[in-house]
């Protein structure tokens, strides 16, 4: 009898050995080595024996009886440290063992990031019940902590498992969502949200500096400087094919061990199968193909032919609770169409992707259950043209009609206690009661309830309550939505981002049902602003949803030039910084201007040439003059009381104060500001966003000028006696224009809509005002950087200039 | 097709783009949100805008000068607008960018 030697037992060694075996029972004399004491098992099952769902006795795929009725030799708990191809011999803890026929069925190895404290008790992989068994041990503690190092399959599961055995659970993801060779964002978002609801904490984009703790685990830090408590540390960051042995026995290497469509490594009586071989380019990793090679492998060893196959793969999440599926290719590939389906009230996004009529990829997310009728036409490469309109809709649609998305599902979805009206506090449930009342239309609503009764920016979702609760018997009035991505108007966006705090652009296009898969010019800057100006510290400013001025911290002129101009404090300059700006000017060919805002604007600069111009305006100590923003752009002054005859009060001193606390700040739209120091008013402040008048009593504090399209006076906010109070009273205001203006609006076209009388109101309440200023205060903590100093850094200059540039090249 | 490496995907965000220089003008290169590459001429078919430095949405870039919308698979102006700009092959290998030479160098003759 022929000697049959197997290194490993795991899911596809087992698998081989149950077709090789019933085929022929008596072809070998099988020996079957597992470095593991123990033989094989369903390892993907490990994720219910750690959430208790499962014991181990149940997921053992072979115990001691089977391996003894089918005469199967084991050396459990004995790795194999050699092989020798010449002799045909293995070597292993206890001598060596010879060979005919030796399959490689290593596996994989669990990759450690080699971080610093890697190597601390209670720093564990997941892969192995020795893994899981330290999980639950350390789980057993009641408020024990566990930090995940990775956010794919595994370690979600892990963190899924760990989480029902009542750990404080974080997952710490490098990668901006979870899943991410999986899924898309907005899958990954609505994955994030399932499982943050489940209490595990998600941090993506985390960078892990190291694992600290004296003698054991006791805490993760990251880069950022966040610190996690951590009893347990488990490292789900992939997993690297086990071939040091065939590596060292001589065998073809690529990634892991070269394998031919027969299983056959490149020695004639060496096979190999499993996550430790590599086919036509392709590792595995899920447990479909290794089931494929075992048969494929079991028959060649027969001497029967068969071949291996690589097919489509289909992934699902084994995490009760969660469902969701992705098969095939959604990235990449320049042919290729989107549909995409999104149900905000129930969870629900599936997207597909289309070639050539063909389904070649799917991505779903809360309702999978049309999943193997997808996967079967990716399968097949069923033409789908025909099924084209409906497709989206799964097999029980096909042949009758569609189904449209619900514009108002986003309402309909909000529970009673959601705020409609935050003003006057008003809930859905408030307006829901008025209408079983009677009140039939938004007036009268209003009339009952005060919802939409003070700045009105909520009275578009008022009626859209009123709809969903009258149904056809209400006439919505036609407003009009951002654009064609959403059914939605700006002011509807901005208070759903509050309401149903959406603190992510995915979760914006998820939540509020956009038709596009990431919006377009119109929206996404204007959803990046709304994003930003509620959530300043949960959100970060997205370069790529700014235009083109914004991003490129300059003004773009028609030749595709920029123009630059530095900061100059409430129009004040010195020597030495008109010498620094009369130097960049010469150095970088400029033409120069003065503006009407009182500062130096020069022309005609080269993209490639910013980073540099700026670097030498940052070294004579000015800073960016953010004539590109909706932001603060200049505050206008005059000479003052230092100068002036006339002055009454230090209006320069005033402007610059303002300047220094407002700049950096982004806006619904520009803000410009004056503060002229008498009623001759020398610094226009009277046609400003806010313009103040310096008189002998203190100072007039007036908004909603224009000087524009429009031309428009201010209108007096307040008058008050001290600068402080001044300062106060302006910054409350461009907070408040930032929390309830729509994009694009000057602070005088949203005054008009709102009314002054309602701004007062609100910012006479001094709580108010100075809860305003507080937000806007901690806005200003992330925001209030020179643009300019950041982006001159080399590593950012860098992205100024061409990606490659073949001018030169090839010249004669 | 002959393929020129002209740098490494990560320079390029997503939702981004970067310019190539040819000796008859820019390439711009634009990756989508989905990781997908294309290529297109920089040069707005209207008045010459700078495509690269405009905004990248599903498969179309929106023009900085005045939002011409382009679809970035066809090269057509989308809406209401007619133009249409050069498209070119590019692709992605072991994490660069591979431009077709040939479509550079014909620009160039």
């Amino acid at each position: 009898m022929q000697k049959l030697v197997v290194i490993g037992a795991g899911m596809a060694s087992g698998r081989m050995l149950e077709h090789l075996l019933d085929a022929a029972p008596d072809a070998f004399e099988v020996t079957l080595f597992n470095a593991e004491p123990r033989g094989n098992y369903n390892r993907i099952m490990l994720s219910p024996v750690l959430s208790g769902e499962k014991t181990f006795e149940e997921i053992v795929t072979h115990d001691d009886v089977w391996y003894a009725a089918n005469s199967v030799i084991t050396r459990f708990g004995e790795s194999v440290t050699a092989i020798d191809t010449a002799r045909k011999i293995v070597r292993s803890e206890k001598g060596e063992t010879p060979y005919d026929k030796l399959v490689i069925a290593t596996g994989s190895a669990p990759f450690i990031i080699p971080l610093p404290g890697h190597n601390l008790p209670g720093v564990v992989a997941y892969r192995d019940l020795e893994d899981t068994n330290a999980m639950i041990e350390a789980s057993a503690r009641p408020g024990a902590h566990a930090v995940i190092i990775g956010g794919g399959l595994l370690g979600l599961e892990a963190a899924a498992g760990l989480r029902l055995r009542g750990m404080e659970v974080t997952v710490l993801h490098i990668s901006g969502h979870l899943m991410e060779r999986q899924l898309d964002e907005t899958a990954g978002y609505l994955l994030q949200k399932d499982l943050e609801k489940r209490g595990i904490r998600v941090i993506t984009r985390a960078n892990t500096k190291s694992i600290e703790g004296s003698g054991k685990v006791e805490r993760v830090l990251l880069d950022d400087g966040t610190e996690l408590k951590a009893d347990i540390v488990c490292m789900a960051a992939g997993i690297r094919p086990a071939v040091a042995l065939g590596h060292a026995a001589g065998l073809d290497m690529g990634r892991a061990i070269k394998v031919d469509a027969q299983m056959r490594t490149s020695d004639p009586d060496i096979f190999a199968v499993g996550e430790c071989v590599e086919f036509a380019g392709n590792l595995f990793g899920l447990v479909a193909p290794l089931y494929d090679q075992a048969k494929v492998l079991a028959k060649t060893l027969l001497d029967e032919d068969d071949t291996f196959v690589v097919r489509e793969l289909s992934t699902k999440l084994k995490v009760t609770g969660c469902d969701l599926f992705s098969a095939g290719d959604f990235a990449e590939g320049p042919t290729r169409e989107d549909i995409v389906f999104r149900d905000p009230a129930r969870g629900i996004y599936k997207r597909l992707v289309i070639e050539e009529d063909r389904l070649i990829g799917a991505v779903m997310y809360g309702d999978t259950a049309d999943s193997n009728w997808f996967f079967g036409l990716i399968k097949d490469g069923t033409d789908v043209e025909e099924m084209r309109e409906t497709l989206i809709f799964g097999p029980a649609f096909q042949g009758g009609g569609g189904a449209a998305a619900d514009p108002l599902a986003a309402v309909a979805a909000l529970p009673a206690d959601a705020e409609i009206c935050g003003c006057n506090g008003v809930c859905k449930g408030d307006i829901l009661k008025a209408v079983e009342g009677g009140a039939h239309s938004l007036e009268t609503v209003r009339a009952q309830t005060k919802a939409s009764a003070s700045c009105g920016t909520c009275a578009g979702l008022v009626e859209q309550v009123l709809a969903v609760s009258l149904g056809d018997s209400f006439e919505m009035p036609t407003a009009k939505p951002i654009c064609a991505c959403c059914d939605l108007t700006h002011e509807d966006v901005r208070v759903l981002i509050k309401t149903k705090e959406l603190k992510s652009q995915p979760a914006v296009w998820q939540e509020l049902g956009w038709k596009t898969p990431n919006g377009c010019h119109v929206c996404r800057p204007a959803v990046n602003f709304y994003l930003l100006a509620d959530w300043p510290l949960e959100y970060r400013d997205d370069p790529q949803s700014r235009l083109v001025n914004e991003r490129n911290h300059a003004n773009i002129q028609k030749d595709g030039t920029y123009s630059v101009m530095p900061r100059m404090w409430g129009g004040m300059t010195t020597p030495d910084e008109l010498i620094a700006i009369a130097e960049a000017a010469r150095k970088y060919d400029a033409a120069v201007k003065v503006t009407g805002g009182q500062r130096i604007d020069l022309l005609g600069i080269k993209k490639e040439d910013l980073p540099a111009i700026w670097a030498d305006l940052n070294d004579a100590g000015m800073v960016s003059g953010h004539a590109y923003t909706k932001g603060l752009r200049t505050v206008k002054t005059c000479v003052g009381s230092d100068w002036c005859r006339f002055g009454t009060q230090d209006s320069t001193g005033l402007g610059i104060k303002l300047e220094k606390r407002l700049w950096g700040s982004w806006t619904p739209h520009k803000v410009k500001l004056g503060v002229s120091g008498c009623p001759r008013n020398c610094a226009e402040a009277t046609c400003k966003d806010v313009g103040i008048i310096c008189v002998d009593s203190g100072y007039q504090v007036g908004v909603a000028g224009a000087a524009g399209m429009d031309v428009k006076e201010t209108e007096r906010l307040v008058d008050v006696a001290s600068e402080e109070e001044a300062i106060e009273w302006t910054v409350a205001f461009v907070q408040l224009y930032r929390e309830h203006a729509k994009y694009l609006d000057r602070p005088y076209k949203w005054v008009a809509k709102v009314g002054l009388d309602w701004v007062k109101d609100v910012l006479a309440d001094e709580s108010r005002r100075k809860s305003l200023v507080e937000r806007f205060d901690l806005s200003q903590t992330v925001y209030q950087k020179d643009p300019w100093a950041e982006r001159a850094a080399p590593a950012e200059a860098r992205k100024f200039q061409p990606l490659a540039d073949f001018t030169q090249e090839a010249a004669e | 097709m002959s393929w020129i490496d002209v740098g490494a995907l990560d320079e390029i965000p997503l939702r981004g783009a970067r310019v190539v220089k040819t000796r008859s003008g820019c390439v711009a290169i634009f990756r989508t949100a989905e990781d997908e590459l294309f290529a297109t001429s920089n040069t707005c078919a209207h008045k010459g805008g700078p495509l690269a430095e405009g905004m990248v949405h599903g498969r179309n870039i929106t023009c900085p000068l005045h939002n011409w919308v382009y679809s970035l698979e066809t090269g057509e102006a989308q809406g209401a607008d007619n133009g249409r700009i050069p498209t070119y092959p590019v692709k992605t290998e072991g994490g660069r960018i591979l431009l077709d030479g040939d479509a550079v160098a014909a620009r160039a003759a």
